[in-house]
């Protein structure tokens, strides 16, 4: 076998192996929550209406039934904030006397089996007395509105306001000011699989095992402890196998928090799996927002100045452990994006209504406020009579390190260079010429760019900007190589699908030469793995790889002064390669196998120079690095009815050093055509009683592969101080740019009509009634 | 995501089915045909029939074949049944066309085409097939036999004017002559989902000019049908880019669409235009 590791010239890093997690995956065998046995089964019985008083709950004789009632000693969820006037609002695992959102669970049921479960929720009647709901946020705002929450001043959750010092002053050197008024509509993340929750009562220990489908394993142990009052040593939490999350895993889901208890309580085993039903209604909502943003630029076309005002509809509770500040909050601080602006002044508002409460989504607001920022580049390229690439050519940072006006610090990337790569990848001209051809002949052709940034791997000093009482950073990884010569990695993030498992073997094999077949990366238990934070925020690779790099320095550190012991030489001239330790020039070696048994078993030879065993632990909290890329659309856009038909879909993305080319490449993938769906399709609908229009996946519509056109997708590598692996994450940026490119593009390819789509999803109803209201369609509705 | 609870019944002939409805129907009982309408309806417990009366393994209800000047559809047809051709001629190939419409493979594998019809959503291809061809309808009962025109089955969104224990045993669609022109035409969000608007048009040319044009509109209404006024512009002219947008224009002038929240009646209209000019165009591929 080739040897591919430190010192061969050839490293593991780099090359597209194929993922060690698949083998189980695609054979059946892999292992998910819902696939577990249990003595009973719980359904749960949800409220059917958004606002309301529970008058009455009447159960089937002989039920098993849990209600607010019996749930008294336990302490809500309450995550709190200590800034930007956060007001702490609790949620009770069981509604509490009040309802405020359709879907919230008003009462649990519990049976031998889960179709005897649903039978009997089916038959408990809940008497509520309606109130009036507020499902827009706007309407929440305004003045005595009803109080989603009666023990608060107003519906306004949080709110934050950056104003940079002498703001009016640059406002009024304007030679143009351009004005977007933009509005998200609110979607789901829809992971295949949805939330499903296992607890098992072990009698001799006293202790639950809660498996569960969540991106953050450690969070749940401890916000469930803190929650029934009981240590964390009581509670072990599995993720095993997880069916995708996108964020909407790493909010704490009350029905875990019940499962528990009822395990407790019964002293046996529960299990919940979540319908699609449910998951629309009562699982996370995400991106409901309105955004208004106005731009101030100078002759040449440089950005001067940005206004903004937020408003975030964050549903009826805030969500453990970010709060709901997380999408208002990260609006604030990043929405002026890869652009050099110095003057800034904008206010962003978290609002409670009687919805679905929000959690982070794959991007959180970055979608938004990208689709935004790029609407309003769009708009003053127009303006200035140029190609919006010239435009974002004339603004995009390219000095670096970059400091935003909202104190971020961007460290090396490639704003400009991904642009002008996307540019001649797609071939801008050949389009501009394809697109007036096509627009004589009636057929509307667009081309999109989305050019922006991804905040990734970012530790605890980013997020104590935000006063979080639980403020996540750090990763730890325990690296071990056992007296069988076997290595195990116990990580503390959680991965769900990305392929993390094989990245991280790979960085590992690198370092003790060691190939990655032969590390075994564990996650997802706590009774295993060290305290972590789970993965979210494109931080997994950036942190736990950190923090495997760094034990992995450390366990190579021993295994050469080991190697040095046996073979007689400086560890200086001893290389580790293919699972041996060699002297350089030479054909003398010792197998790792050999010396890890030594650590063990023969430790006496060492004479108490070297340490007993071989296990050390990596622990990583870097600042945070920022990932880039330029998205490109081309669509066309049906005038007659609206639709549009994506042609090609082109990524340039700078992600530091890829470690697998093809994983890296799966995850832009898969955020891309998140993205389009976010952009085209997806939309939670409520009518004007709170009720879901869209429970099914036949109304709430997630793209398939027919709407999915290629992506083409280039690499650049500029390589960052601020990780120490040189890789940054990528796990969002698919689906941060995709809708502002799509979006674009659909703007670009209705440029003749003079309208403006600045919605989300940018349906084919919204189209048409644009279009309709330019008054330029002819009047048999087909251009000559 | 379970239904409620309900009893199956497993009647092997013709003879069975209508005394298993004719017992059970009047006590909440239903007919399951391919199940892919009705299960996913009772999956959110919208439908709780207490009997469900599986005509799956009932014989000769499979049963696809010419009669004379008809094609006989038998209740047992699945909607996979039509991937290829079923016949020579032009009937063959529209069936052929418009079934890849219908929802995905694994949902056209046991659909079937009169389950289509007795469930009549009114966007349902097959509704607008037989709308749009005039079929026949054999309904059974404990009480005989009775042939029923289209125009009197579709009776409004998800309603027939097939009694409590009847049954659709077979649906006639006339055979076209072999000179038929046809064209489909239908949009939809995504690949695979009901139809916001769907269009349908047979023709004959004789002598260059349109004879016998039938346009049919579906996913507009609250039950696809034949647009009279469309086919006035059609016949007797010959077909042009302007009478395909003159036809489109008739056609939406003379609907009643159907709102919804997403849908306001003017885009309906919108739809509905588009795609009968679209059937039209594509009527001369
Ligand atoms: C995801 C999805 C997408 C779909 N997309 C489409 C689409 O694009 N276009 C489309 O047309 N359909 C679509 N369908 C529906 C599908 O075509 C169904 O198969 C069809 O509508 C009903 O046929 P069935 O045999 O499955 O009937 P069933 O589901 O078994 O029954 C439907 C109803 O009709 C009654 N019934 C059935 N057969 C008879 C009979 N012979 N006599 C009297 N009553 C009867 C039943 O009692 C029931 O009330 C879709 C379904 C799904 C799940």
């Amino acid at each position: 076998m080739t040897v591919h590791t430190k010192g061969s010239g050839t490293t593991w890093v780099g090359r597209s192996i194929r993922r060690l997690e698949d083998p189980a995956l695609v054979t059946g065998r892999g292992r998910f929550t819902a696939d577990m046995p249990a003595t009973h089964w719980v359904r749960f019985v949800r409220s059917s209406v958004a606002a309301g008083t529970i008058e009455n709950i009447t159960a089937p004789e002989r039920a098993g039934i849990v209600t607010a009632k019996d749930l008294a000693k336990l302490k809500p969820i309450r995550p709190m904030l200590s800034k930007f006037n956060y007001v702490a609002v609790g949620q009770p695992i069981l509604a509490d006397g009040v309802v405020r959102f359709t879907g919230e669970s008003i009462a649990a049921v519990y049976a031998p089996s889960k179709d005897q479960a649903e039978d009997i929720a089916d038959q408990v009647e809940v008497e509520i007395s309606e109130g009036a709901p507020l499902i827009d946020a706007m309407d929440a705002l305004a003045e005595g509105a009803p109080l989603v929450h009666a023990d608060t001043k107003h519906n306004v959750i949080v709110e934050g306001r950056i104003a940079t010092p002498g703001f009016e002053d640059v406002w009024k050197t304007a030679h143009k000011v351009l004005h977007v008024e933009a509005r998200s509509h609110r979607q789901n993340a829809t992971p295949m699989e949805t939330r499903a929750g296992h607890a098992a009562y072990d009698g001799s220990t006293g202790r639950v095992t809660l498996t569960c489908t969540t991106q953050m394993p450690h969070l749940t142990r401890t916000a469930v402890c803190d929650i029934l009052g009981i240590p964390e040593s009581d509670l072990r939490v599995v993720a095993p196998d997880v069916g995708g999350g996108f964020g909407q895993k790493m909010s704490l889901a009350p029905e875990y928090v019940l499962l528990v208890w009822l395990a407790r309580k019964l002293r046996s085993s529960v299990a919940w799996t979540e319908d699609r039903r449910e998951n629309l209604i009562a699982s996370f909502h995400s991106r409901d927002q309105h955004v208004q943003l106005e731009g101030a630029f100078d002759k040449s076309g440089k950005l001067l100045a940005l206004r903004g005002d937020i408003v975030a509809n964050i549903g009826a509770y805030s969500c453990f452990p970010t709060t709901c500040g997380v999408e208002p909050l990260m609006a604030l601080a990043e929405l002026p994006g890869p652009y050099d602006v110095r003057a800034y002044d904008c206010r962003s508002r978290g609002v409670m209504t009687n919805t679905c409460p929000m959690a982070p989504y794959r991007g959180v607001s970055r979608p938004v406020i990208t689709f935004v920022l790029e609407r309003l580049m769009d708009k003053a390229a127009a303006a200035f009579g140029i190609e919006p690439t010239e435009l974002r050519r004339r603004n995009l940072i390219d000095k670096f390190p970059y400091t935003s006006a909202t104190g971020l610090v961007f460290d090396d990337g490639s704003y400009k260079e991904t642009m002008e790569m996307a540019i001649k990848a797609i071939d801008l001209d050949a389009f501009r010429k394809r697109q007036k051809i096509a627009r004589d002949a009636g057929r509307y052709l667009g081309i999109g760019f989305a050019t922006f940034s991804e905040r990734t791997g970012y530790g605890s000093p980013a997020f104590a900007a935000r006063g979080m009482e639980i403020t996540p950073g750090f990763e730890t990884v325990y690296l071990t190589i056992d007296p069988s010569g076997f290595v195990e990695a116990r990580i503390g993030s959680s991965p769900h699908g990305q392929g993390l498992r094989t990245s991280l073997a790979q960085i590992i094999a690198d370092e003790i030469g060691i190939d990655p077949e032969f590390i075994k990366v564990v996650h997802g238990d706590t009774d295993r793995s060290p305290y972590g934070w789970g993965t979210f925020a494109s931080r997994s690779l950036v942190l736990s790889g950190g923090a495997s790099l760094l034990a992995a320095q450390k366990i190579r550190a021993k295994l050469l002064k080991m190697a040095s012991h046996f073979l007689e030489a400086a560890p200086e001239d001893i290389t580790l390669q293919s699972g041996s330790a060699h002297v350089i020039g030479t054909d003398r070696s010792v197998t790792i196998a050999s010396m890890a048994r030594a650590a063990y078993h023969q430790t006496h030879i060492f004479k108490g120079e070297i340490e007993p065993g071989l296990t050390e632990t990596g622990t990583y909290d870097p600042s945070g690095t920022f990932s880039n890329a330029c998205h490109v659309a081309i669509v066309e856009v049906d005038i007659e009815t609206g639709r549009v038909e994506m042609e090609k879909f082109l990524v340039v993305e700078d992600a530091g050093l890829i470690i697998n080319p093809m994983i890296a490449d799966g995850q832009v993938h898969g955020g891309v055509a998140q993205g389009i769906g976010n952009a085209l399709l997806e939309e939670i609908i409520y009518d004007e009683t709170g009720n879901i229009l869209t429970s099914t996946l036949a109304d709430f519509l997630p793209p398939t592969t027919h709407e999915i056109p290629e992506i083409e997708l280039h690499h650049v590598e500029t390589l960052t101080g601020n990780s120490i692996t040189k890789a940054k994450g990528l796990g969002e940026g698919g689906a941060i740019g995709a809708p502002a490119a799509v979006i674009s593009a659909i703007n670009d390819a209705l440029s003749p009509f003079g309208i403006s789509i600045d919605e989300m999803p940018a349906t084919p109803q919204r189209i048409r009634a644009a279009l309709r209201s330019s008054g330029k369609l002819p009047s048999n509705g087909k251009l000559a | 995501m379970k239904p409620a609870p309900f009893t199956r019944h497993v009647p092997r002939t013709v003879d069975e089915v209508v005394s298993a409805l004719a017992e059970f129907a009047p006590l909440d009982g239903r007919i399951l045909a391919g199940g892919q309408s009705l299960v996913p309806i009772m999956a959110f417990r919208m439908a709780r029939p207490a009997h469900l009366i599986d005509i799956n393994e009932v014989e000769g209800l499979d049963r696809l074949a010419v009669d004379g000047d008809y094609l006989s559809i038998g209740a047992r047809v699945r909607h996979g049944a039509f991937h290829k051709p079923v016949i020579d001629g032009p009937l063959g190939k529209l069936l052929a066309f418009v079934v890849s419409h219908i929802a995905h493979y694994p949902i056209r594998m046991r659909g079937t085409f009169c389950g289509s019809l007795a469930h009549a959503d009114p966007a349902s291809e097959w509704c607008l097939v037989a709308a749009t061809l005039d079929a026949s309808l054999v309904v059974k009962s404990v009480r005989g036999e009775r042939i029923v025109p289209v125009t009197d089955f579709l009776e409004g969104i998800m309603s027939t004017s097939l009694a409590e224990d009847e049954f659709l045993a077979e649906a006639r669609l006339p055979l076209l002559p072999d000179d038929t022109k046809f064209g489909f035409y239908e949009f939809s969000r995504r690949a695979g989902d009901f139809a916001m608007s769907a269009a349908l048009v047979t023709y004959r040319l004789v002598d260059g000019v349109i004879a016998d044009a039938h346009v049919g509109i579906g996913g507009a209404e609250d039950r696809a049908r034949r647009i009279l006024e469309a086919e006035d512009v059609l016949n007797g002219n010959a077909p042009s880019p302007d009478l395909f947008v003159a036809a489109g224009e008739a056609a939406a002038n003379a609907i009643e669409p159907l709102e919804d929240i997403q849908t306001t009646a003017e885009y309906r209209c919108d739809l509905v235009r588009a795609v009968t000019r679209r059937a039209l165009e594509r009527s001369l591929l």
